[in-house]
């Protein structure tokens, strides 16, 4: 799905590409910032204490969580900062493209690229011989991981829709809002195997933060009547 | 397959080393005439003070400059496309380099090394083994440099004709031999039966069309695949017989290199450019990668025009129409193509000054072709050498990382984000720009940085299943 959102909506603008490109850069980087630093408190360890890595593990995740809206943050800055470029270069003295489309683009490219970190090996594994979940693991692991992944990406389009809004506006409460949803559901995949409890809140929040970036970018239940009945 | 690195080297030498300078000459080219057509709409303050740098060259009228402000923002504004331009060539290049390392094993076997890297990394320390991989850098190194000048030096003194020759050659080693050789391993990789026949038709087939298309005329489309394949080709010859250091070693090295070479004064790539450029030639075919191809009827008509225009900056357009009788072969049409846009804004001031003579005559031509195409024609030049040296990263990346995928992942997005801002950089500071350097640096370090640092955790995430 993310990858037909990216074809039919992003592929035809040569701006949105490179939006789309140095949004994953900035996850990029702030996936390496927060491994650094998971790596360095591995290393500092104790490496046979098993629960003690697990918890130095979920420190990471949380992490790298805050790292990424940090970077989510900065990337908006940094948008800001071209849109006004281009608003100067234009000729009729408004942007070739909207802060909110940019902000779409800006969280598929953050979505896109933690997909495919996510889920890129996988493939290539799946793609080999074997069963899955022979030693006793979820025999459901390659399904719950294609849906967890996909899940994931659309909720970073929404919050990435939703924060730039919030900068926008200068509504803090929105963007605690998505630093607060990121968490929760990173936080739910520690329930991991138990699959209920990160499948199912992980789709109830996207499809809440899907409303939400819905109506923020001025959509209505009118218009959804609309384009479901095609244009009556 | 030893005996047939004895053969390679000799090649290869030919091969690289041209490789190299065009590399950053279609570099510095394309920078000048890229600088118009960047899009990063970051920074485009600074474009109003650049133009008045070049304003005191300027001795035309205010209308003139009027026209060109306004045309320069034109082209700005169509710079994203010429980065999407140049970003699919070098994504397919990679893709390709990538794809052929994963399912032909040839390209990962230890089949012995270059003559150029005589030092084996199979050694008992670490300590030898660095030294050995550093010497082996800095042999193929000075290899290159001393090719470099050795090129500087033909073309200072008019030796076309052994340029060519040795052009000519080297892309004809690459597109039989080597294609032949590719081929030969895809067929043993996917157990096709393929008789010599057959194979020698299509090898024969496929070679001359690409020689055709690339030192003469052939559509566009074709033109380009063939430039990305034996860019691809190259990529993976290197990648097969240079050795891990040394490798890395190379790239990092071949970056500072470009680096000095295109940007010190008295740097050989800095001082063909500017050879070229007061000769007004075109630099040679068959090592420059065009994302477009204005077919050009009269190339001369274009000067008039141009002249018309003020210019900005004389280290801009090289390519002019004016010695067309000098090289009337493909490297006039190679050349041509991406001047086309040259004649809604000339930036020549510098040479047109240095050549009145060729002005003078040019004038005499019918000036009646208005050839004007829009601005959206405009294109983008990338040298050669830059398609390879990438794909070598991307592919040296996928070969040997143990975080395979997710390596190879953040490489190829390294590089295109150095791409990126090295056309930005090329769009503030108008001038002959290397384009290695940024990238194969941010590649280096997420190569690095991704194998060492973000595989271990994000392997102990996919075992537990967390999120991030």
């Amino acid at each position: 799905p993310a990858l037909g959102l990216f074809l039919f909506t992003i592929a035809r603008d040569p701006l949105r590409i490179i939006i789309l490109i140095a949004g994953a850069f900035f996850w990029l980087v702030s996936l390496l910032l927060s491994s650094l630093i998971w790596f360095i408190a591995v290393k500092a360890s104790d490496p046979w204490d098993e629960p003690l890595q697990k918890g130095l593990l979920i420190f990471g995740v949380m992490f790298s969580v805050l790292l990424q809206e940090a970077f989510r943050f900065l990337y908006y800055k940094l948008l800001r900062k071209a849109i006004e470029g281009l608003v100067a270069l234009s000729e009729d003295g408004c942007s070739p493209i909207s802060i909110q489309q940019m902000a779409y683009v800006a969280g598929v490219g953050f979505g896109l690229m933690s997909g495919a970190f996510s889920m890129i090996n996988l493939l290539a594994d799946a793609l080999g011989p074997g069963t899955v979940g022979i030693h006793g693991d979820s025999q459901l692991y390659f399904l719950t991981s294609a849906f967890m992944t996909m899940v994931l990406i659309f909720l970073h389009t929404f919050w990435g829709i939703l924060f730039f809004h919030g900068c926008e506006h200068r509504r803090w409460w929105e963007i605690v809002a998505v630093v607060v949803m990121h968490l929760a559901v990173s936080g739910s995949t520690f329930c991991n195997p138990l699959y209920v409890g990160s499948l199912v809140p992980s789709y109830l929040l996207m499809a809440t933060a899907a409303t939400w970036a819905y109506l923020l970018s001025g959509g209505s239940a009118q218009n959804l009547c609309h384009f479901l009945l095609c244009k009556s | 397959m030893t005996e047939l690195s004895a053969h390679l080297p000799q090649f290869q030498h030919g091969q690289l080393t041209e490789n190299f300078p065009d590399n950053h000459l279609s570099n510095t080219n394309d920078n000048s005439e890229r600088r118009r057509h960047d899009n990063n709409e970051r920074r485009r303050n600074d474009n109003p003070e650049s133009e008045t740098n070049g304003q005191p060259q300027n001795n035309i009228q205010q209308v003139v400059e009027q026209d060109e402000e306004e045309d320069e923002e034109l082209t700005l504004k169509y710079g994203a496309k010429h980065v999407i331009m140049l970003f699919v060539p070098v994504t397919l290049c990679m893709v390709v380099v990538v794809a052929t390392i994963k399912s032909v094993s040839f390209y990962t076997r230890k089949d012995g090394q270059l003559i150029y890297t005589p030092f084996t990394e199979e050694t008992e320390t670490v300590g030898q083994r660095a030294l050995n991989s550093i010497l082996n850098a800095a042999i193929m190194i000075s290899v290159i440099i001393v090719m470099t000048i050795l090129l500087v030096v033909l073309y200072k003194y008019r030796c076309y004709k052994v340029i060519h020759g040795w052009l000519i050659i080297s892309s004809l080693l690459l597109l039989f031999f080597f294609s032949f050789i590719y081929l030969g391993e895809v067929f043993k990789t996917y157990n096709v039966a393929m008789d010599y026949i057959t194979v020698a038709l299509i090898i024969w087939n496929f070679g001359v069309v690409g020689m055709i298309c690339i030192h003469w005329k052939g559509p566009l489309r074709l033109q380009q695949a063939y430039l990305i394949m034996i860019s691809a080709l190259m990529a993976l010859v290197f990648i097969k017989y240079l050795p891990e250091w040394t490798a890395w070693l190379i790239l990092a090295v071949i970056s500072v290199y470009d680096l000095v070479a295109v940007l010190c004064p008295k740097g050989p790539l800095r001082m063909l450019v500017e050879t070229a450029q007061e000769r007004n030639e075109t630099l040679f075919p068959a090592l420059i990668y065009s994302s477009t191809m204005i077919w050009l009827v009269n190339m001369a008509e274009e000067d008039p025009e141009a002249q018309r225009k003020a210019s900005k900056n004389s280290s801009y357009d090289k390519q002019a129409p004016a010695n067309q009788t000098q090289n009337e072969d493909a490297e006039a049409d190679d050349g041509g193509f991406s001047r086309e846009w040259q004649q809604q804004r000339d930036n020549r001031i510098g040479p047109i000054e240095s050549t009145p003579e060729s002005r003078a005559a040019v004038q005499a031509l019918p000036s009646n072709s208005q050839t004007s195409e829009d601005p959206e024609e405009r294109g983008v030049k990338l040298g050669l050498g830059d398609f390879i040296f990438y794909s070598v990263l991307v592919g040296k990346a996928s070969a040997t990382a143990s975080g395979d995928w997710n390596t190879t992942l953040a490489c190829f997005v390294a590089i295109l984000i150095g791409l990126c801002l090295t056309l930005l950089l090329l769009a503030i500071f108008k001038k002959a720009l290397p384009a290695l350097p940024i990238s194969i640096t941010f590649g280096l370090v997420f190569y690095f940085a991704t194998d060492n640092l973000v595989q271990p955790f994000m392997d102990q995430l996919a075992f537990h299943q967390f999120y991030i």
